[in-house]
């Protein structure tokens, strides 16, 4: 019997699942194509939409130099490069379990203590988040996330689980705050359309608005969700790039272990990752906590699709386990990010521009609707591509991380040098005092030039954007060195 | 509501098979020379541990790689940073070229068809979700793997129906057998998308014939159906007949060019360093596809399961090291080989036989004659035997879908020659014991003077230790005064 006309493919494999063709991938592209450099390329676009933490290397470097048995491949460390290559139990290197759940209650001044046999490794934090979607829910089912958020939840939550998102809109009338009245109302609209929800995402600190949940929210977050008996997930990836105590952050671990009677602790499931407190996205060190043992069982048992490298797990536990490196590593790491905080939220100021309040993540949310044509996603979109094409700066528009309002948009800061910094925030100043420049001319007159410009500008923007969509596709991450390094 | 996911409460995560039950009864007890010499030894672990010296002494003359430095400069921060799931270039140039040499240089590779994943594990994973879904089959010839259950068929919802293979033949692959599989597939209301074989085989260690493989090509191309050539073990072949891969006959076929046929399109290979390399620890595993659709898809789907790349810059030194390549591929190959003549001169001594085989870190061993009946309850009997008395922890063939009873799978790569010693001098004296004996005494295979020179241990820092606690309340009567001398 022949095949016929049988799709060679699963239509995982050829739907737009993976979310990569949102535009938030476009900007990449553009630097890709044009990266700055402050020598070689001092034109070229600025990288200011990946929400890396490079702060604190000198801090790593220096405690790799004077530790070198935490590599297995030193002399020192040789000798336990067998019993280390060899090791693939996905219960993980009980150092490692041990020194990631002592750091996790170090990064809540341990308020909250953390069992070493609840760590389950996965692929990073885009794998936790598959790999809890699967545990928690079937295809079909719904979970509920605050906007905005980061868009690559759509993918990790959704693609190959089958599981849907349903937003719960915030917006900037009060901060951007989650309230009982919105989660009632997302869940009562997914009830009506019939796509019962199995849990509510939540992500604290918060991606894209580097703020944290105050207390009051979350217990009534978690009264919500023991109320309809719905899962939590909470992810945590952000929890040491808190830079002070204004307010101080709070994980839902600290909330349960306080008040044992507000949610059923087998509702509660946190995910975190080493890629931005510790700045190590490449070494896919992601972790699921869960408060309930038969997930824990499940996901250990899934965690053999993404275990952390032994190698790295090596790594990473003696680096974790150096009780003085880790308290001077957060207090400088928190330091070093505030302070280039105040140095973008000051300067961003001065031009007129303000910035959402916050006192955690790697990035600002800035508030440009004064600069929009109007209040739509499209002048949100024209905006952006000028700032891509003629300011040079790749920043992320509000709309890809399915914000509610028009004029958003999120700027990475901690992924740069000082010198980039300023060659950064002397284009911004530029481009606002050349928009109001041109703002300052007669209205009518002015609506005409700018009707011409924008509509060549955007022309010009559009042209160069299809351009880049012809180009093979490209990983969304920057061009690192080593993509061009011989070995 | 609140309650988990139908995936997360079903058992197609294969966990409760005796593949895995018989692991967690060497956990209760496992071997130690000195600790615990009667314990379980460890022969179901398809594990390369015979070549980690020459990995070592690469590593103690080429300190960059180990250093995080390149040219003595660090790289720390860009490898920190690097998570572009197209993978480091320099990891999959050197790995495409390991691929290549480990095939004679037969075949060359492309290092923009490669897919790097956490593991064979993730790969097989990837590649069924790209390839399959519920209502799909994968047609796979038994005896396998049984990781497949879980890889294949776990999350993804696709099916496994088995190719019957047997002994008559030396379980090669049989046209009818593939139609037979084929048509079973269908009365299930399956839609068939790939065949997925492993060569060299798990659990056979065989390599599969050109006979075989020109069988599957044609029987793909047929059926417009994917294939999907597994061959993490490859570099462990160390007899004749030379291991032939899928590309090499497809290359040799008129049928198969390009212009004349889109098989291509539909034949991908998984490979991994976990076992040629005795590396399963790093993750490292791979996808090899020249269908450009499957390799964007895989690659983006590789997000869940990406390679550390720590490991990728390690790796990419080392495999970059042809001087070093060479010699180990050849090393290897003849240590197995070497240690595959141990455990087969061992068995036949006990009047054992097993499957021809050339390839792998286990043997396909014939216990038909020990069985009480031809039947799989007589064969778990048999295998709990040797597990509890003879302490040998080996796979029976049902948990590897083997269609016959009495076949197991023994692993020789994973111990030192005096443990492989050792086991063959217990099978000995169990089938000894058991052809003369009517019913053995529940210690009855235990070897006497293990037992008598056996020490206690001492609270000591591996964590193995905490086993032996568990095992020794659980020595029999007769045994009672050695655990109180405690």
């Amino acid at each position: 019997m022949r095949s016929g006309r049988k799709p060679l493919l699963s239509k995982l494999a050829t739907n737009d699942g993976h979310a990569e063709n949102s535009p938030y991938f476009d900007g990449w592209k553009a630097y890709e194509r044009d990266p700055f450099h402050p020598t070689r390329n001092a034109d070229g676009v600025i990288q200011m939409g990946l929400a890396e933490n490079q702060l604190c290397f000198d801090m790593i470097e220096e405690w790799l130099i004077n530790n070198p048995q935490a590599s297995i491949c030193t002399a020192q460390g040789l000798g336990m490069f067998k019993d280390t290559a060899i090791f693939q139990d996905y219960h993980g290197l009980p150092e490692f379990r041990n020194a990631v759940a002592k750091f996790m209650g170090r990064v809540r001044g341990n308020r909250a203590k953390f069992d070493p046999d609840r760590i389950v490794m996965s692929g990073g934090a885009t794998g936790a988040h598959e790999l809890i979607s699967f545990c928690l829910a079937d295809p079909g089912d719904t979970f509920l996330v605050p906007t905005p958020y980061y868009p690559g939840f759509d993918r990790d939550v959704c693609w190959r689980t089958g599981v849907q998102l349903l937003p719960v809109v915030c917006d900037s009338s009060n901060g951007f705050m989650v309230t009982r009245n919105a989660l009632e109302s997302a869940y009562e609209n997914a009830k009506a359309a019939n796509t019962p929800v199995k849990g509510l995402l939540i992500t604290n600190p918060s991606n894209p608005l580097g703020t944290v949940l105050d207390k009051e929210t979350l217990r009534d977050i978690l009264s919500f969700v023991n109320e309809k008996n719905i899962h939590l997930v909470s992810d945590e990836i952000y929890s040491a790039t808190v830079f002070n105590d204004k307010p101080r952050f709070t994980g839902v671990s600290e909330i349960i272990e306080e008040d044992q009677t507000l949610c059923n602790p087998n509702l509660v499931h946190v995910i975190y990752s080493l890629s931005k407190d510790l700045g190590f996205p490449g070494f896919r060190v992601g972790i699921v906590y869960s408060y309930n043992d038969e997930v824990v069982g499940c996901a250990r048992k899934m965690s053999s699709f993404g275990l952390v490298s032994s190698q790295t797990q090596h790594l990473v536990a003696s680096l974790l386990s150096d009780d003085v490196f880790v308290e001077k590593f957060l207090s400088e790491s928190a330091r070093r990010l505030e302070n280039r905080h105040r140095i973008f939220t000051d300067n961003l100021d001065q031009v007129g521009i303000k910035c959402l309040q916050r006192n955690a993540g790697l990035f600002q949310l800035m508030d440009l609707s004064h600069l929009l044509r109007d209040k739509t996603f499209e002048a949100e979109m024209e905006l952006w591509k000028v700032i891509i094409d003629e300011v040079k700066l790749n920043i992320s528009p509000g709309s890809s991380f399915h914000s509610s309002e028009p004029g958003w948009f999120r700027v990475c800061i901690a992924n740069m040098d000082d010198q980039t910094v300023d060659v950064a925030l002397r284009r911004i100043r530029a481009f606002v005092s050349r928009s109001e420049g041109a703002m300052a001319a007669s209205a009518k007159k002015k609506r005409c030039w700018q009707n011409q410009n924008r509509k060549l500008r955007v022309s010009l923007s559009y042209r160069r954007m299809e351009e880049l969509m012809m180009m093979p596709p490209l990983s969304p991450i920057p061009q690192s060195p080593l993509l061009r390094a011989q070995t | 509501m609140g309650i988990l996911s139908k995936k997360a409460t079903c058992n197609s995560h294969g966990q409760d098979s005796s593949y895995f039950l018989g692991w967690q009864e060497y956990e209760k007890n496992p071997y130690h020379e000195s600790l615990n010499p009667s314990g379980i030894i460890q022969m179901g672990l398809a594990e390369n541990q015979l070549s980690f010296d020459l990995l070592e002494s690469w590593i103690a003359q080429n300190p960059d790689a180990a250093g995080f430095k390149r040219d003595g400069q660090s790289i720390f921060r860009e490898l920190a940073l690097f998570q572009d799931y197209h993978g480091l270039p320099a990891f999959k140039e050197a790995l495409v070229e390991f691929m290549s040499e480990i095939r004679g240089k037969r075949v060359g590779f492309d290092p923009r068809n490669i897919v790097l994943t956490a593991g064979a594990t993730s790969a097989n994973e990837a590649l069924m979700f790209c390839l399959a879904e519920a209502g799909d089959a994968i047609l796979i010839p038994t005896p396998y793997y049984p990781g497949f259950d879980r890889d294949l068929k776990w999350r993804t919802g696709a099916e496994i129906v088995p190719i019957q293979c047997t002994s008559s033949n030396g379980f090669k692959i049989t046209a009818s057998a593939l139609e037979e599989a084929y048509a079973t597939a269908h009365r299930q209301n399956l839609r068939v998308k790939a065949v997925l074989v492993t060569n060299p085989s798990n659990p056979l260690g065989t390599t599969m014939s050109e006979d075989e493989l020109n069988l599957l090509v044609t029987f793909v191309i047929s059926k417009g159906i994917h294939l999907v050539s597994d061959e993490i073990y490859s570099g462990t072949v160390f007899s004749s007949p030379s291991f032939k891969s899928i590309v090499e006959v497809l290359s040799e076929r008129p049928d198969c060019r390009q212009s004349a046929s889109d098989v291509w399109d539909r034949v991908h290979i998984v490979y991994s360093l976990s076992k040629d390399l005795g590396l399963p620890g790093f993750r490292v595993g791979a996808i090899y596809s020249s269908n450009r659709a499957v390799v964007e898809a895989a690659t983006k789907m590789s997000s869940f399961g990406l390679v550390s790349s720590q490991t990728q810059y390690f790796l990419s030194a080392m495999l970059s090291d042809k001087k070093f390549t060479g010699h180990y591929i050849a090393e290897n190959r003849r240590r197995l080989g070497q240690r595959h003549e141990s455990l087969v001169r061992g068995l036949r001594e006990a009047g054992i036989r097993c499957l021809d085989s050339n390839a792998g870190l286990f043997c396909w061993v014939d216990m038909r004659h020990l069985l009480k009946s031809n039947t799989f309850e007589a064969e778990i009997e048999l295998w709990k035997k040797i597990v509890y008395e003879v302490r040998l922890n080996i796979s029976p063939g049902s948990s590897c879908h083997c269609t016959e009873p009495g076949w197991f799978r023994v692993c020789f790569a994973n111990m030192t020659e005096e443990t492989l010693g050792l086991s063959m001098r217990r099978i000995k004296e169990f089938v000894a014991a058991y052809s003369g004996a009517a019913s053995t005494p529940s210690c009855g295979g235990c070897g006497g003077d293990e037992m008598r020179n056996h020490r206690h241990h001492s609270k000591g820092s591996s964590g193995k230790n905490k086993f032996l606690n568990k095992w020794v309340f659980r020595l029999s009567p007769s045994h009672r005064r050695e655990a109180d001398d405690r």
